[in-house]
């Protein structure tokens, strides 16, 4: 695959590594001469001089050709542009952005770009699975479906622990999809008694999320 | 009308002042509150530190309201990505566009934005009045 990645920050140099070591072949622009000097030294004709959010740019280094453009300077909107320029202009099939603000990841979508990637949001979801809070865990978000994939451990004072599927009523907007419980897998059934520590796994939507909160009594 | 302006550099300022003039209901945004130094004393309009491009600071100035919306801040990608966060997310009827590259504005116009690009516009002034002799 033809890969363009824009912005040359640590984002910019471990992500054109990385694929460079897949063996895909990759082209990083950065504007900045210092920068640009720094990363010649270690990825040479990989990177080029140059500012991504220049159609004239994109089309020295054959945007046309590319499979993918991703944009990961720290600045949403050269972020947007990028993608924005090399999906209207050079017909590029993926484009996937950074958003350093979480807030724009939706506005990102609407705009039309096929995928964002949110470090901020990330890490926040990272730290926080580590946290021993009684919170829903967002682990994947179904953009198209609208639906997300959550994750709780089932505190011991939830009004659930205890009760049989069958016993509580759960949201129809969620699923729950899988039950881990001492490293056994366990598919739900009605029958399927919920205890205390059980891992659970839903699928819902947003109203469904609420639900299920307000249904396992667990806190913000 | 009621307008929200992004950008009070010389041309956001001198916008806010010649709308707030003709008896418009004016909000300028800026993440400068020293750039507001530079509308008109008489502005009886409403000013809004903070960043053009979260949703929050528009909301505060009341983009929700505005029936138009101008981006005059100097970054070309910063306007583009306000203004059509006016158009597509708080469907502003009327959403006015600066972009000094004449090749993005070109871009941006083909997207359906109402674009101004003064390094296009200047050139061509500049080249006529040389031309007139």
């Amino acid at each position: 695959m033809y890969i363009i990645i824009g912005g040359g920050g640590d984002v910019g140099y471990y992500l054109t590594k990385g694929l460079l070591n897949h063996g895909h072949e990759v082209l990083l622009l950065e504007k900045n001469a210092t920068r640009f000097s720094a990363l010649n030294e270690e990825l040479g004709q990989a990177v080029v001089r140059g500012d991504a959010c220049e159609a004239r740019t994109m089309e020295e280094v054959g945007a046309s050709r590319a499979d993918v453009v991703i944009a990961v300077t720290g600045e949403d909107e050269d972020n947007l542009v990028i993608c924005q320029v090399a999906k209207k202009r050079f017909k590029v099939g993926r484009t996937i952005a950074r958003v350093n603000n979480p807030k724009h990841a939706e506005i990102f979508q609407k705009l039309g770009i096929d995928i964002t990637v949110s470090p901020t949001k990330s890490i926040l979801s990272l730290i926080e699975a580590e946290l021993p809070t009684f919170r829903f865990i967002q682990l994947m978000t179904l953009k198209n479906a609208g639906l997300e994939i959550v994750e709780l451990r089932v505190p011991a004072e939830s009004p659930v622990a205890g009760k049989a599927l069958r016993e509580i009523h759960l949201p129809r907007s969620g699923n729950l999809v899988l039950i881990i419980r001492n490293k056994q897998n366990i598919t739900p059934t009605a029958d399927t008694q919920i205890l205390p520590n059980d891992d659970v796994f839903a699928l819902v939507n947003r109203e469904g999320e609420e639900e299920l909160r307000r249904v396992f009594g667990t806190i913000e | 009308m009621k307008i929200v302006i992004l950008g009070c550099g010389r041309v956001g300022a001198a916008l806010a002042t010649m709308m707030d003039r003709a008896g418009h209901d004016v909000s300028v945004i800026d993440y400068s509150s020293d750039s507001f130094q530079r509308l008109s004393p008489d502005f009886s309009g409403e000013t809004y530190v903070g960043n053009g491009v979260d949703e929050e600071v528009l909301i505060r100035a009341g983009i929700k309201e505005a029936d138009a919306f101008a981006a005059v801040t100097n970054g070309d990608n910063r306007n583009i990505m306000a203004s059509q966060i006016a158009r597509e997310i708080f469907k502003v009827k009327k959403v006015v566009c600066r972009i000094y590259d004449p090749l993005r504005e070109e871009i941006y116009q083909e997207l359906g934005l109402e674009t101004i690009c003064p390094t296009k516009v200047g050139a061509r002034l500049i080249f006529e009045a040389i031309e007139r002799k």
